[in-house]
């Protein structure tokens, strides 16, 4: 993963809530079995009926709880294989939110008078350090837990930070035995 | 000692490190592995635990009984699946695939395994996992790099989600089911009323529930926004989990019940949020738009954007009603279908297909109908067909069919065509979920099943007697 400090630019506008993953990638698209190539596939049936008209622009905003729905974390791959770096949006859906996070895809939570400010503007300035955005019209910080943020500051793969636990994960198995049997073993 | 909530005891006995979770049980399913098996391997990591992880195949096999992989028609979906069984084998990991008897939607498997638990910390790539939460575990939706994650440490990193309680009172009037409550409570609290929270259903009428109607509760805390939703144990899980091929057994067994038995809140717990619904005020429920908490009764009509009841904006209301052809105004009972589909991991099992097959024995299937049933597993259409379900629903003119995914999200052949309107037992009745164009409605099994009798919605309390 990238490290990502500043997205700025052009802002793209989706004004619509609960978008959900299957109108982000819908289902025909989920068969592939790669990581890359999502992009042309998103939003698929809404550009493709003329519905909306999106730029490949560094930022999107949208409405409140963004990302709903199932856990494809190919809803991720093809945002920001399509060009973003960031969504702006009032709430996003827990699972989409933990998703971005993994894969360097800024997901910025500001109140929604801010987005409508951000929209309007046209172009903004994420700033993941100061936790701010800054537009034409306005500034806002949002929140983003430490940890989380320090892992996009640096660009760090959590699988290898987790590792170094390792020792932990041990002592935990052999404290707490299953009961049951082995999944491989039924 | 403080009183704790069921979540946290879990959540405590699952603390490996600070925001580390052990995961007790990891499921797999096509759709959502291969990038993370990829990631194994350029790596060079293994998978930590094969032994605490399970494979299926369900969300793009077609129903029609192909017998192996490499007979699905579909390329992408073949190589999907072939790809699953070829990471299976190189990193260990148990699989059930077409041509397995085990074989079924991942979320229905796990408790009819038994490897499904109280008291676990479960995970799946897939959002619907909260449905495990019915047995007391704590049970949640991941991402693909999580999967990954999962995969290699048996660990998740995790922060600590907020509580909710949610209490139903009183009694189930007849007619209503865990369907029915479950979308009334999201059509009450909207999509986005559960965001963050990790919800405990609870109350005399959840407590009445079978182990079916649970999990058709706690899978769809999803669609609430909720992270997990989770149902305290007590006889009725005992019961549904004794003698499975993954329960402890013996002593082993004794000792299980008896941890398990702790895993309830206390008295004088607190929750973030808490919210009271009186069952017995409950109707027969029906999705109008196009989110799960666009719902109302059986007995209502479609309603006016401008004055929706629940947290639903004008504009989207209306934009829903455009893409759902709807009118303001219409009785819901009149509203005409041209499919019906009963199955997905939301209303897909034994119990679910015997209260379906009651409302249509001895009836027919309307003319303009088309109406299909899939079971949620292997094992639980082989049990229907020991019951005689499946002459039930083939007499009544049904398509009775192999388990899966089935036309819950359609990657598959079963799917609606553009304007078809389906009355459907499934979670999610999203623009296009079941087909481009395609219109759902979301129902429980009952409702699903007198429809595709009568050809629109009906309510179903009395009906039977009447029709
Ligand atoms: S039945 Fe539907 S909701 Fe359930 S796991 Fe399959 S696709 Fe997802």
């Amino acid at each position: 993963m990238d490290p990502v400090e500043v997205v700025e630019g052009d802002v793209s506008v989706l004004d619509r809530a609960d978008v959900d993953t299957d109108q982000i990638i819908p289902k025909q698209f989920l068969k592939r079995i790669e990581r890359t190539g999502f992009g042309e596939f998103l939003f698929y049936d809404w550009i493709r009926d003329g519905e909306i008209e999106l730029e490949p622009n560094p930022i999107l905003v949208a409405g409140a709880n963004f990302g709903s729905g199932s856990s494809r974390e190919h809803a991720v791959w093809a945002i920001a294989d399509f060009g973003f770096k960031a969504v702006i949006a009032p709430s996003f859906s827990d699972i989409f939110y933990a998703n971005s996070t993994k894969n360097g895809l800024l997901a910025v939570i500001v109140p929604p008078e801010h987005c409508r400010g951000i929209a309007a503007a046209g172009r903004a300035r994420i700033d993941l350090d100061d936790q701010t955005v800054d537009y034409e019209g306005g500034v806002v910080r949002f929140e983003i837990e430490e940890d989380v943020k320090h892992r996009l500051l640096g660009g760090h793969d959590e699988i290898s930070i987790t590792l170094q636990d390792a020792e932990a994960i041990d002592a935990y198995e052999a404290a707490h035995p299953m009961l049951g049997r082995p999944t491989t073993a039924i | 000692m403080t009183p704790t909530t069921l979540f946290d005891k879990i959540w405590q006995r699952h603390e490996v490190a600070d925001g580390l979770i052990y995961i007790d049980l990891h499921l797999v399913h096509e759709v959502t592995s291969p990038q993370a098996f990829d990631g194994l391997r350029l790596a060079n990591r293994k998978v930590r635990r094969p032994d605490r992880t399970l494979a299926t195949a369900d969300h793009n096999v077609p129903t029609d009984d192909t017998p192996v992989a490499r007979m699905i028609r579909d390329e992408l979906s073949r190589k999907q699946v072939e790809k699953l069984e070829a990471n299976c084998r190189e990193f260990g990991v148990p699989l059930y695939s077409l041509g397995s008897d085990r074989r079924g939607i991942v979320h229905v498997i796990g408790p009819e395994l038994g490897v499904t638990q109280p008291g676990m910390t479960i995970v799946c790539g897939d959002s619907h996992t909260s449905t495990h939460g019915a047995f007391g575990a704590l049970a949640f939706g991941i991402g693909t790099s999580e999967v990954e994650h999962v995969l290699a440490t048996q660990t998740l990193v995790q922060k600590r989600p907020k509580t909710m309680r949610i209490n139903y009172t009183g009694q189930l009037p007849e007619g209503v089911g865990a369907k029915d409550m479950i979308l009334a409570t999201i059509g009450r609290l909207g999509t986005g009323g559960m965001t963050g929270h990790v919800v405990e259903y609870a109350g005399e009428a959840v407590r009445a529930l079978s182990m079916e109607g649970r999990m058709t509760m706690c899978n769809m805390t999803i669609e609430g926004g909720g992270r997990a939703g989770m149902i305290a144990p007590d006889e009725t899980t005992f019961a549904y989990v004794e003698g499975k091929p993954g329960a402890p057994t013996g002593a082993d067994w004794d000792a299980a019940v008896a941890s398990w038995s702790e895993l309830r809140t206390d008295e004088g717990a607190t929750f973030d949020e808490e919210v009271e619904i009186d069952a017995s005020s409950l109707s027969p429920m029906i999705t109008w738009g196009t989110t799960p908490g666009m719902v109302t009764e059986v007995a209502s009509v479609v309603p006016d954007p401008d004055s929706v009841d629940g947290p639903v904006e004008p504009e989207t209301a209306k934009r829903a009603l455009s893409y759902m052809a709807l009118e303001p105004g219409i009785p819901m009972t009149e509203i005409a279908l041209d499919r019906v589909f009963i199955g997905s991991c939301t209303n897909s099992r034994i119990e679910d297909l015997r209260a379906a097959a009651d409302f249509v024995s001895g009836r027919k299937v309307a003319d303009s109908v088309r109406a299909m049933v899939v079971p949620g597993s292997e094992q639980v259409r082989k049990q229907a067909e020991e019951e005689g379900l499946d002459r039930v629903f083939r007499d009544a003119g049904f398509e009775w069919r192999a388990s899966g995914c089935s036309m819950c999200l359609g990657m598959n052949p079963d799917i609606l065509i553009e304007g078809e309107r389906c009355a459907s037992t499934s979670n999610r009745n999203f623009e296009g979920r079941q087909g481009k164009g395609g219109r759902t409605h979301l129902v429980s099994p009952q409702m699903a099943a007198a429809a595709a009798v009568e050809g629109h919605f009906v309510d179903i309390r009395g009906w039977k007697e009447r029709s």
